[in-house]
C-alpha cells in the first residue's frame, strides 16, 4: 500500500489505473492519479484545525485566505453529499479519534481522489463508530468510488466488500467474490496450507501451575488498550502457545509477563504468589526464574554494536561469575560466552566477534543460550525463529521442547501457525487483546485458528 | 547501488579517519590563512614552533593540554550513555568554587592534604551542577542539551556574582578570591624538578596532567571493565535493551552526568590549584565547548582524547605564538580550525570513510577479472 501512495517505489511490476499504466514516485503523484490514502495511524497535525489538515498539501498559494475559502466551500458540499459533516473549525486534537478518521477521509475526497485506501480503518474504531464508517463507505461506493479496504477481520470484509483478495507474505494467494466465499475459506485461504515442520515431541506431562495471569490489562506507549483482560494458567512441563495475528496484543502481553511493561490492571501469580509492584521489572523476574527470549532481538534482545560475550551477558552482568565488586572479570565473560555458544552451537563461535556480524539463526541462539543456560522455571518466549534459516529453526524448537521436556514453564509468543501447531501442547488465540478461544492442538486445525484469529468468537458448542 | 563494505580495520578506524579529518580541517584552514593574506606554510611552521620548539612551549601546550584531557573526558563519558553534555564549561566553571573554597577555608588541614581535599571539593561542586540537568534528564526528559545549555550561564550568572559580591576581599579591585596557601596549590612542574637540578622553564605546566593521565585510564577502566561501564555503554547503545537486561536508563543517565561533571571539575584543579591559585572570573573561557571538539576527534576513547587534547594544546599555544608573530592572523584563527575540527569530525564524521573503506578493499581484495 505504501508503493500505491508513493512511499516506495516498486522494484519491479507495473501499476494500471483506468488501464493506464502509471508510475508513481511520491504521494503527490499519487494524489494527481486520484489516489487517497487513509493510514492506519492518522497523518494528522493535532494542534491545527480540521480546516488546516485538510488545506495541508493543497493550500493553493502563499496567501491563505483564498485557498482556504475554497476547501471551507469544498468541505461544506462533501458534507451535505456524503453526510460526512465536521466542523472546519474544531481543533482536530480535541476530535474523538472516529472523526480524525472522517477528517482523514475528507482529506482525501477534497483532493478529489476516486480510488481511497484504508488501512485496518476499524482497528482504532468503537464498534458503533466503526458502523458508522461503514455507512459512510456505502454512501461513496454509491457514488461509484472505489474502495481498498485492508483488515485481517472476517466480518467486516463479509459486511462491506464485494470483491476480496487475500495477502499472504507479500503474495496476493487468492480472490474471491464476497458473496461466493465463507469465512472459513477465507481463513483457509489467510493460514495458508505449509507442510508443518515435524518435531518429535511427546506427550506432555502438566504439572503445578507455574505462572497465572488474571485479568491483565495492558496499555501500549500511547495509552491504547492492547491487553483487555486476558487470563490463562500455565503448567509446569507444557507450552502453551499464543497464536494471532501480529499487533493484537501478544507482544504487550510478553512485555507485562517479563516485567517490561506495568500493565494497568489485573494480576500476574508466580507459583501462586502474587508478583508484587516491586517485583515486577525484568531485573527481580530474572532472579525468581523468569526467562524471557524477547520477539524483537534486534531492538531488545541484543545489543548489536557489542562483543557477542557481552551480549551473551544482558541481564545477567550483576551476578558474581563475571567478576567480584564493580570489575569485570573478562577472562569468566569470555569463558561464559564459549561455554554457551558450544552448548547452542553459535557459529562462528567467537565471543568477542560484534554481535551484528552474526547472522539472524545464531544471533536467536545467542539469546536462547543466555536465558535457558540460566535454567529458569518459567520461559517466556516471543518469535523464536522470525527472520531464522531452517536449519536453526529445527535446532531452536527441539531445544524448547526439551524445556518442556525438563519440567519448564513455556509460554509461546509466535505469529507462524506452523510453529504454534509444530511446538504447544495448548493454544490461546488472541485477538484485539482478548482471548477468543483456547484449543488443543490436536483438537483443533489451521481453519478454525484463523476464524479466532479473525475475531469471529467461539461457535455454539 | 551501495554495497555493504566490510567494516574498517580498527587502525583505519581509530587513527587514518581521525587524521584525515584534521588534515581536512587544516586544508581549509590554510585557505583562509591565505585569503588573509599570509603563507599558510609560514604560518604552520610558527604554530609548531611556538608550540613544541622549547620547552617552555612544551610547557605551556601539555598545561593547555591536561585541561582539554579533563573536558573532553567528561564530554566522551556521557557520549557513552548517549548523551550529550554541553554544560562542561558551566560545570568546570563551579568546580572552580568547590576548589576554591576548600583551599580557602580548610587550611587546618596537615600539608598537601589540603589540595586532596580541594581536589575532591572541585569533582563534588561539579558533579552536583551537572547532577540538575542529569536528574531534568532522566525524570522529567528535559532535554540534556537545552539544559546544560542555560545551566551554563546559569553558572556564569552565579559565579559572577559571588565573586564580585560575596568572595572578593573587601580590599581588592578585582573579582577574585585571595590567592591559596602553597599547600592548597597542586605543585608546578619547574618546582618540583628545579630542585632536583633539571633544568625546566617556568610554565604552568603543573602535576594535574598525571591526574589527567590516571583519569583518562580510570575512565577507560570503567567504560569498558565495569558493570557500571557495561550499563552505561548499553544505555547509550539501545536503552529498550537496557530496560530488557534490567538497566533503569533514569539511573544510568544520573550516575554518567555525576561522573561528567567530576571530570570537568579535573580543569579547575589544573587551572584554578595548579596556576591561578585563585578563583577569577570566566576562568573556564571556553575549554569546556574545546571538550566537545577533543571528544569527538579522539572518537571518545580515551587515548585518542588525551592525543586530540595534545593537538589542541598544540593549536592553542601555536596559535598564542601565531598572533603574536602574525598581526593579521588573530586568536580567532584557532576558533576556525577548532569549528572546522568539530565539522569534520563530529557533523561529516563519515564523509571520508565510505573512500577510504573503498580505497583499502581495493588494495586487499585483488580486483575481479
Amino acid at each position: 500500500m505504501s508503493i500505491l501512495y508513493g512511499f516506495y517505489e516498486a522494484d519491479s511490476g507495473e501499476i494500471r489505473i483506468n488501464g493506464e499504466p502509471v508510475r508513481i514516485r511520491s504521494s503527490r503523484e499519487a494524489i494527481s492519479h486520484g489516489i487517497g490514502m487513509v493510514h492506519q495511524h492518522f497523518m494528522l497535525v493535532p494542534p491545527l484545525s480540521v480546516l488546516e489538515n485538510v488545506m495541508l498539501g493543497a493550500e493553493g498559494g502563499p496567501l491563505l485566505a483564498e485557498g482556504a475559502g475554497l476547501i471551507r466551500k469544498r468541505l461544506a458540499e462533501l458534507g451535505r453529499e456524503y453526510g460526512l459533516e465536521v466542523n472546519p473549525n474544531a481543533i482536530v486534537g480535541e476530535l474523538s479519534v472516529g472523526l480524525q478518521q472522517r477528517v482523514e477521509i475528507l482529506k482525501a475526497l477534497v483532493r478529489g481522489a476516486d480510488i481511497l485506501v484504508l488501512d485496518e480503518p476499524t482497528a482504532v474504531l468503537t464498534p458503533a463508530e466503526a458502523d458508522q464508517l461503514f455507512e459512510m463507505l456505502r454512501v461513496l461506493k454509491g457514488e461509484r468510488k472505489t474502495i481498498i479496504f485492508i483488515t485481517h477481520k472476517l466480518r467486516e470484509i463479509m459486511s462491506l466488500t464485494d470483491r476480496v483478495s487475500v495477502m499472504r507474505r507479500g503474495e496476493m494467494v487468492a480472490t474471491f467474490d464476497t458473496d461466493k466465499t465463507s469465512p472459513p475459506e477465507l481463513a483457509d485461504a489467510m493460514v495458508g496450507r505449509k507442510v508443518i515442520l515435524k518435531i518429535d515431541k511427546g506427550p506432555a506431562h502438566p504439572g503445578r501451575i507455574a505462572l497465572e495471569a488474571r485479568n491483565l490489562v495492558v496499555r501500549d506507549d500511547r495509552g491504547v488498550v492492547r491487553v483487555d483482560g486476558v487470563s490463562f494458567i500455565l503448567r509446569e512441563g507444557e507450552i502453551l502457545g499464543v497464536a494471532g495475528v501480529a499487533g493484537n496484543g501478544q507482544s504487550e502481553l510478553l512485555e507485562a509477563l517479563a516485567g517490561m511493561r506495568p500493565p494497568s490492571a489485573g494480576e500476574i501469580l508466580v507459583d501462586g504468589e502474587l508478583l508484587t509492584h516491586v517485583q515486577s521489572n525484568p531485573r527481580a523476574e530474572r532472579l525468581i526464574g523468569i526467562g524471557h527470549v524477547p520477539e524483537d532481538r534486534h531492538r531488545v534482545g541484543l545489543i548489536m554494536p557489542f562483543e557477542a560475550c557481552e551480549s551473551a551477558m544482558l541481564g545477567f552482568h550483576q551476578e558474581r561469575v563475571y567478576g567480584r565488586g564493580m570489575l569485570f572479570d573478562r577472562r569468566a565473560i569470555i569463558a561464559d560466552a564459549q561455554s554457551k555458544m558450544k552448548a547452542f552451537d553459535v557459529r562462528p563461535p567467537s565471543p568477542l566477534l560484534k554481535t551484528a556480524n552474526f547472522s539472524g539463526g545464531n544471533q536467536q541462539k545467542i539469546v536462547l543460550a543466555r536465558e535457558i543456560e540460566r535454567n529458569p522455571k518459567i520461559l517466556l518466549v516471543g518469535q523464536p525463529t522470525r527472520g531464522v534459516d531452517i536449519g536453526a529453526i529445527e535446532f531452536i524448537h527441539k531445544r524448547i521442547v526439551a524445556q518442556r521436556d525438563a519440567g519448564k514453564a513455556l509460554l509461546l509468543v509466535s505469529v507462524e501457525l506452523d510453529e504454534i501447531f509444530a511446538l504447544s501442547d495448548r493454544i490461546i488465540v488472541l485477538c484485539a487483546g482478548r482471548i477468543t478461544g483456547e484449543r488443543r492442538p490436536e483438537d483443533t486445525n489451521a481453519q478454525d485458528l484463523g476464524l479466532l484469529m479473525a475475531g469471529v468468537s467461539e461457535r455454539a458448542a | 547501488m551501495s554495497s555493504p563494505l566490510r567494516p574498517l580495520p580498527i587502525w583505519a578506524d581509530v587513527a587514518l579517519i581521525p587524521l584525515i579529518n584534521v588534515a581536512a580541517a587544516f586544508v581549509i584552514s590554510g585557505f583562509v590563512v591565505l585569503a588573509i593574506g599570509e603563507n599558510p606554510l609560514e604560518a604552520v611552521q610558527i604554530l609548531i614552533t611556538g608550540a613544541l620548539g622549547d620547552l617552555e612551549g612544551i610547557g605551556f601546550t601539555l598545561y593547555y593540554a591536561t585541561s582539554f584531557i579533563f573536558t573532553g573526558l567528561a564530554v566522551a563519558i556521557c557520549f557513552h550513555a548517549g548523551l550529550f553534555n554541553i554544560g562542561v564549561e558551566g560545570q568546570a566553571y563551579v568546580a572552580g568554587l568547590g576548589a576554591a573554597l576548600a583551599a580557602l577555608h580548610l587550611g587546618f588541614l596537615p600539608g598537601y592534604s589540603l589540595v586532596i581535599v580541594a581536589i575532591i571539593g572541585a569533582a563534588l561542586f561539579g558533579a552536583a551542577f551537572a547532577f540538575i540537568p542529569g536528574y531534568l534528564q532522566a525524570k522529567r526528559d528535559s532535554h540534556i542539551v537545552i539544559t546544560t545549555i542555560m545551566f551554563n550561564y546559569i553558572a556564569s550568572a552565579l559565579m559572577g556574582y559571588l565573586l564580585v559580591n560575596v568572595l572578593r576581599e573587601p580590599s581588592q579591585m578585582n573579582p577574585e578570591t585571595p590567592t591559596f596557601s602553597v599547600y592548597g596549590q597542586v605543585p608546578q612542574f619547574h618546582e618540583l624538578l628545579t630542585p632536583l637540578g633539571i633544568h625546566w622553564p617556568v610554565t604552568p605546566f603543573n602535576l594535574s596532567f598525571l591526574l589527567a593521565l590516571a583519569a583518562a585510564f580510570a575512565v577507560w577502566v570503567v567504560i569498558w571493565r565495569t558493570r557500571l561501564g557495561y550499563e552505561i555503554r548499553t544505555v547509550g547503545a539501545n536503552a529498550t535493551a537496557a530496560v530488557y537486561g534490567g538497566i533503569s536508563p533514569a539511573r544510568v543517565t544520573i550516575v554518567t552526568t555525576l561522573l561528567s561533571g567530576a571530570l570537568a571539575g579535573g580543569m579547575a584543579v589544573n587551572v584554578i590549584l595548579g596556576e591561578e591559585h585563585r578563583l577569577i572570573l570566566e576562568y573556564t573561557a571556553g575549554f569546556g565547548f574545546v571538550g566537545i571538539a577533543v571528544a569527538l576527534m579522539g572518537r571518545a576513547h580515551p587515548v585518542g582524547i588525551i592525543l586530540a587534547a595534545i593537538l589542541f594544546g598544540i593549536l592553542y599555544q601555536g596559535g598564542a605564538e601565531l598572533a603574536f608573530e602574525k598581526p593579521k592572523i588573530s586568536r580567532d584563527m584557532i576558533v576556525v580550525i577548532q569549528g572546522l575540527v568539530v565539522l569534520f569530525a563530529g557533523a561529516l564524521e563519515h564523509m571520508f570513510r565510505r573512500p577510504v573503506a573503498v580505497l583499502l578493499a581495493r588494495r586487499t581484495t585483488s580486483p575481479p577479472i
